[in-house]
């Protein structure tokens, strides 16, 4: 099962300059995870230390904010497009 | 008020789209926007503002023009070099538009007073660069109910969302809190493309005149993503979370919280410590 998973360009260096890399799993923590073993050390820049996306990241599902679906646990399948959105600080 | 003929020869170009007018160019004579922060973004936005007629800009940057801010810092000059920027940016706007009034502040937006400053605009656009300054901003824009246009830059990529305070999603129902320092890498340290800037700030610029003139459809509950590496923009769909610490349902922050000094890198966390309402003018 592949889910398309677009990287933010600050995480691009980590996934070896792709905007868009393929990953499975049934649900965005097993995302995340097959996240990791791809692209080691990528899921700390999205994670905290207990797992728990960081406040200022966001993941969309097919456009839908995971934290009106049921975070971490959402459901995702073959074709999703997941999104993975940092707030940006600077000016 | 009516246009003198030279103010419909400056504006002639944007009088005669109908969704402008003479109608909408007197009420953008007649409004104000506050640009936080002269850098990257604040720059082009508070160019096109001016350019537009607004009638009162307010300018506040803490910090004076270096060399390196040229690249993509367009109102300041190497003549300038060491003035403050809000100085150097009232200049500059007063030789496009004169009949700009434009307010000058040099200092930082701060839990102290952001909400007497925004108070006294129409429309507040966030152009600073740290998620210290942003929150509050963000912040103080619900608690006053004043339209916020947002932007964010960094490398070659950006963001604009326009919130309308309660109707649509604020900056902290999409990021709910700031990250802690050191996190996320500033302009300083990662770098940006003056012309990326440039992209994101006139959105912004666009955005704020679009609300001011009530004009099409804003980027409320829309967040949009700018890739600069593609060209490529897309947007997510974001709306009001009922969780928000400022305008959910049951919101902790009800007024601004001390503690959250902007300083680009060495910002601590953000304090949640409550403190007294603070007197405020207006």
């Amino acid at each position: 099962m592949a889910v398309t998973v677009r990287i933010p360009t600050p995480l691009q260096r980590l996934t070896n300059g792709q905007a868009e890399v393929q990953c499975a799993g049934q649900t965005v923590t097993e995302l995340l995870g097959d996240l990791e073993r791809r692209y080691p050390g990528i899921k700390e820049r999205i994670c905290d230390e207990q797992g728990k996306l960081r406040r200022f990241v966001n993941i969309f599902v097919n456009e839908e904010d995971i934290r009106f679906a049921q975070g971490d646990q959402t459901a995702v399948k073959d074709g999703d497009e997941v999104s993975i959105i940092p707030a940006i600080a600077g000016g | 008020m009516s246009l003198s003929n030279d103010q419909i020869l400056r504006y002639s170009r944007q009088l005669i789209l109908p969704e402008v007018g003479v109608a909408g160019q007197e009420r953008l004579l007649r409004s104000s926007v506050l640009v936080i922060g002269a850098g990257g973004l604040g720059c082009p936005a508070a160019l096109y503002l001016a350019a537009a007629g607004v009638g009162r800009l307010g300018i506040i940057d803490r910090e004076t023009v270096a060399l390196s801010n040229l690249h993509r810092q367009i109102l300041h000059s190497t003549a300038g070099l060491g003035t403050p920027k809000s100085q150097s940016a009232k200049q500059r706007l007063g030789a496009l538009n004169p009949e700009v009034e434009v307010v000058a502040i040099q200092g930082s937006v701060t839990s102290e007073n952001a909400l007497r400053l925004v108070q006294d605009y129409d429309v507040v656009l966030d152009g600073s660069d740290n998620f210290s300054t942003r929150y509050v901003v963000n912040d103080a824009c619900v608690l006053s109910g004043k339209p916020l246009v947002y932007g964010g830059v960094v490398h070659v990529r950006g963001q604009v969302m326009t919130i309308l305070p309660r109707r649509s999603a604020c900056f902290r129902c999409v990021f709910p809190e700031p990250p802690a320092p050191g996190d996320i890498p500033s302009c300083q340290e990662a770098g940006v493309l003056g012309s990326t800037a440039g992209v994101l700030g006139s959105l912004m610029a666009h955005e704020a005149l679009k609300v001011l003139l009530g004009l099409g459809e804003p980027l409320v509950n829309r967040l949009l993503v700018f890739d600069g590496h593609a060209s490529r923009v897309r947007e997510v769909p974001v709306r009001r979370h009922p969780s928000c610490a400022v305008c959910g349902e049951a919101p902790s922050i009800r007024e601004l919280v001390q503690g959250e000094e902007p300083s680009c890198a060495s910002a601590p966390p953000s304090a949640v410590a409550v403190v007294d309402v603070r007197p405020l003018r207006g």
